[in-house]
């Protein structure tokens, strides 16, 4: 009898429409844009006291931030290269997450996407540019694909946890490319940074015209639209949210929920290794230790401030990469530390997961008395 | 005021005046007068939703009341937490168990009071129970560990707790649900005796009139929150009752029982299946239902019986043991699912058969998104044809939503089972499987879902329904078999069913 506790909300549900206002029908729409509106703006508030311990104006902190990535055409560009691979490791925790799982380990599979596109590259040699990039693509999102396959399949046949494997798979990605950058793959120019070969100038994706953004940035729309669209408007999206949603219901209605599981972690890791590709081809031009810079980490803060939706992850991702496109000026004008950025995201990271607890809670928002 | 006077020593009344109790725009309580007399046993009958929890809750200040005051002995009293409640000696005993199953008896009791000491002494508060005991009607094993006592035990030891904390208003919340026939009419026979000798008085929530007719003197009736009618017991017949709580509403009448059963449908042998936590809970269990029959399996809950039906489902695996269908292996696959037009009514729909986040329309298409005319070319989603199907199935199984994009989980119990029958009853079956479906449903949802499952039966489909409700199995069953520890201990034909036959198997005797 417990379930009279619930009957405001059932009576509010079968309420005649005539009553339904415009929060009432918006509410929850609104609620997405500002209660993560909210965090950022708590989070940048307390990062502005973080600063003023340090004795800068705050002021000047968000005049710089705005200035460093949003100010200029320069700073423009700066931020969107940054945020083509975070849309693309956002992926990598939005697509899992429609299962309902939560997947961390972006990070690995850009490194293994990286490595694989950059061997892609290497064996390729003499072949037509075309030819090359588009081996290194296939290569870079299969090697991706395959990394968070094994958090999925472990999940699946073992039940481990896929938010841990999916996390230590990051620390052997990156001890795997470590390894074969340090030995089997290095160069032997590459002295104080041991590096692969370069992957060659004309095998480099280049920059869209006009702009020194590189076409990572439209990898990462296309992949997002198209995740969109995979997820809301197919039949396979709607499997995934149904098992993501109540997998009993998806098991009574007789959904190969494994299916799912290892098709969808596949599908995210293709993504995040699609980043690691086109680190490779459009900014690296080789495989070494310097892409370990936490785009796969940024992407989980990516994934969560846009609530896992893919169209949602563009904005947000360029938001962050804005942030991110920011630190050098930070550094160079106030003088703080070139990873004080790194303690903003974390500040955004905690104030969102904070606010989660805020939804459904705001009262005008629900449209009653 | 609270403490001012001492717990009262004997039975003692509690009146509701004019309590209104409103959430938001919703008003659960309207106006709603309860009068229970001292050393009276007085049951509180309604419909789910008709404001009974809401009323006590209001009287053991879980709520607030918008407006209206509480009489306790006649004196008004503010009532703004439990424990001011407890105070005044007002226990509740409720639906589910609260005792901790890892603990014995003893420690279940002593644990319960405010006043536990740092270090407890129990040599003295075992004498002391034992004293208290004596003094009881129940008998309890003390040193038995909850979990390994059983579900009537559990119940009494609930109640004994509350006697133990000197509490002499009790309010039961359902308090039978989870006994046998045997257990509940001995629990309610013993708190009888200790209302008839002046020491106790009970407000019992119910919906079961055999209980009402047989152990309360008086009823308050409650609809959609407000008083429907009161009196004694003895001056009212079943009907009576049944007519305040429903009031007006047409209920769907239930077709007739027409056909005889045909060939084997479903087929279980041996099937063996575990619990969460690893135990045998389905036990070698062998079963056949055929076409144009319905099968009721009986058995308090936790026998086995929701692992029977997970497995059935595909919400669990077999550990052994084959299940065919129609003569052919079933793994409960999407496509065997299909190929056999099986259907499935679990407990708990929204736990189960349901995602609460996504719309009516989407839940009400779970079996068929991925055909014509929902997906077009078999991946891209109509949602066109969705709204359309909804909107078609809404209408003929009178489901109660805003729009058909209402997300599901903002429907009532009542409502979402309609949509999952409408998904699962609104095209050809074979077999049904269906499990509590009227499990907390009101009456004329109860009703139209007990129609559908007959009429499935007599279009020849082979059904078999889990229930712990006997009356209904009773109703609804051809054959009546019973589960005890996760295999069949008895079989019987409904028509010819005897209730204190399977009362005793239920309990495992």
């Amino acid at each position: 009898m417990t379930s009279e506790a619930a009957d405001p909300v059932d009576a509010a549900a079968i309420a005649p429409a005539a009553d339904a206002g415009f929060l009432q029908r918006w509410g929850t729409e609104i609620e997405y844009i500002l209660i993560p509106g909210a965090a950022l703006v708590a989070a940048l508030l307390v990062f502005g006291i973080f600063v003023a311990l340090f004795g800068k104006n705050p002021l000047d902190l968000y005049w710089y931030m705005y200035y460093g990535a949003f100010g200029t055409w320069f700073s423009w560009q700066n931020t969107l290269s940054r945020a083509a691979p975070l849309i693309l490791t956002a992926l990598c925790t939005a697509l899992p997450a429609q299962l309902g799982m939560v997947i961390i380990g972006g990070e690995g599979a850009l490194l293994i996407g990286a490595l694989a596109a950059t061997s892609a590259a290497l064996a390729l040699q003499g072949m037509p540019p075309l030819v090359v990039q588009i081996a290194m693509v296939i290569a870079g999102m299969t090697g991706g694909g395959l990394w968070i396959l094994l958090s999925g399949g472990l999940r699946q046949y073992r039940g481990v946890n896929e938010t841990i494997s999916s996390l230590l798979l990051v620390y052997i990605a990156l001890a795997i490319l470590n390894h074969l950058v340090e030995g089997a793959m290095r160069d032997p120019a590459s002295l104080n940074k041991p590096s692969t070969r370069e992957i060659g100038a004309a095998n480099m994706i280049g920059t869209i015209p006009g702009t020194d953004v590189h076409w990572g940035l439209v990898f990462g729309l296309i992949l997002a639209v198209a995740s969109y669209i995979l997820i809301f408007h197919t039949t396979f999206g709607f499997a995934a949210r149904v098992a993501g949603g109540n997998i009993r219901a998806a098991k009574i209605v007789g959904l190969s929920v494994g299916k799912l599981i290892l098709t969808v972690c596949f599908l995210a890791g293709a993504c995040a290794g699609l980043a690691g590709m086109v680190e490779v081809a459009a900014v690296q031009g080789r495989t070494n230790a310097n892409l370990a810079v936490g785009y796969g980490f940024t992407g989980i803060l990516v994934a969560f401030l846009a609530r896992q939706n893919p169209l949602a992850i563009i904005p947000v991702a360029i938001l962050l990469g804005g942030i991110n496109a920011s630190g050098g000026l930070l550094q160079r004008r106030l003088g703080l530390p070139d990873a004080s950025v790194f303690v903003l995201q974390g500040i955004i990271f905690i104030s969102v997961l904070a606010s989660d607890a805020l939804y459904g809670r705001i009262g005008f928002l629900k449209g009653k008395s | 005021m609270i403490g001012e006077d001492p717990t009262p020593s004997s039975a003692f009344g509690v009146e509701a005046i004019a309590m209104t109790m409103r959430f938001g725009a919703f008003t659960a309580l309207d106006n709603v007068e309860l009068k229970v007399k001292p050393g009276s046993f007085h049951a509180l009958l309604g419909e789910n939703g008709a404001g009974k929890s809401t009323l006590v809750k209001c009287i053991m200040g879980y709520y607030r009341p918008t407006e209206g005051d509480v009489l306790i002995a006649e004196r008004e009293r503010a009532i703004s937490n439990p424990k001011d409640a407890h105070a005044l000696g007002l226990g509740m005993v409720y639906q589910h168990f609260t005792l901790v199953p890892a603990m014995t008896v003893a420690e279940n009791l002593v644990l319960a009071r405010d006043d536990v000491p740092a270090v407890v002494n129990w040599a003295r508060e075992k004498q002391e129970l034992e004293a208290f005991l004596s003094r009881m009607p129940f008998r309890v094993p003390l040193d038995a560990k909850v979990s390994d006592i059983s579900a009537g035990e559990r119940q009494k030891c609930e109640i004994l707790k509350q006697l133990y904390l000197k509490r002499r208003f009790l309010i039961l919340d359902e308090p039978t649900s989870v006994l046998t026939p045997g257990e509940a009419d001995e629990v309610l026979g013993m708190l009888r005796k200790m209302v008839e000798a002046g020491e106790l008085t009970i407000l019992m929530i119910t919906h079961k009139f055999r209980e009402v007719m047989a152990f309360a003197d008086e009823v308050t009736i409650l609809r959609r929150g407000k008083l429907a009618g009161r009196g004694k017991v003895s001056e009212l017949t079943p009907d009576d009752m049944a007519r305040m709580m429903i009031g007006a509403e047409q209920l769907t009448v239930q077709p007739a029982r027409t056909g005889e059963a045909g060939t084997v449908k479903l087929e279980v042998e041996k099937l063996v299946a575990l619990d969460d936590a690893g135990g045998t809970a389905v036990h070698e269990l062998s079963l056949t239902v055929r076409a144009g029959e319905i099968v009721g399996i009986a058995g308090v809950s936790g026998n086995g019986q929701r692992q029977l039906v997970e497995v059935l489902s595909g919400q669990r695996e077999a550990e052994s043991g084959a299940v065919r269908v129609s003569g052919a292996p079933y793994s409960a696959t999407r496509e065997e699912m299909r190929r056999h037009k099986m259907s499935l009514l679990p407990e708990e729909p929204l736990k189960n058969a349901c995602v609460g986040g996504m719309s009516v329309a989407d839940n009400i298409a779970l079996r068929e998104f991925d055909r014509a005319p929902f997906a077009r070319g078999g991946w891209w989603l109509n949602k066109s044809a969705f709204r359309a199907d909804a909107t078609t199935k809404i209408n003929r199984y009178k489901i109660k939503t805003r729009t058909p994009d209402t997300p599901i989980s903002a429907l009532s119990g009542g409502n979402v089972q309609r949509a999952v029958l409408a998904r699962e009853l609104g095209h050809d079956v074979e077999v049904l499987i269906a499990a509590n479906p009227c499990f907390g449903l009101d009456f004329a949802a109860v009703a139209q879902i007990h129609a559908e499952i007959m009429a499935a039966r007599n279009r020849g489909a082979a059904v078999l329904l889990v229930s712990e409700d006997l009356d209904e199995l009773l109703e609804l069953s051809d054959r009546l078999v019973v589960m005890f520890h996760g295999q069949l201990v008895y079989e019987t034909r409904a028509s010819d069913a005897d209730l204190t036959e399977i009362g005793r198997h239920m309990a495992g005797h």
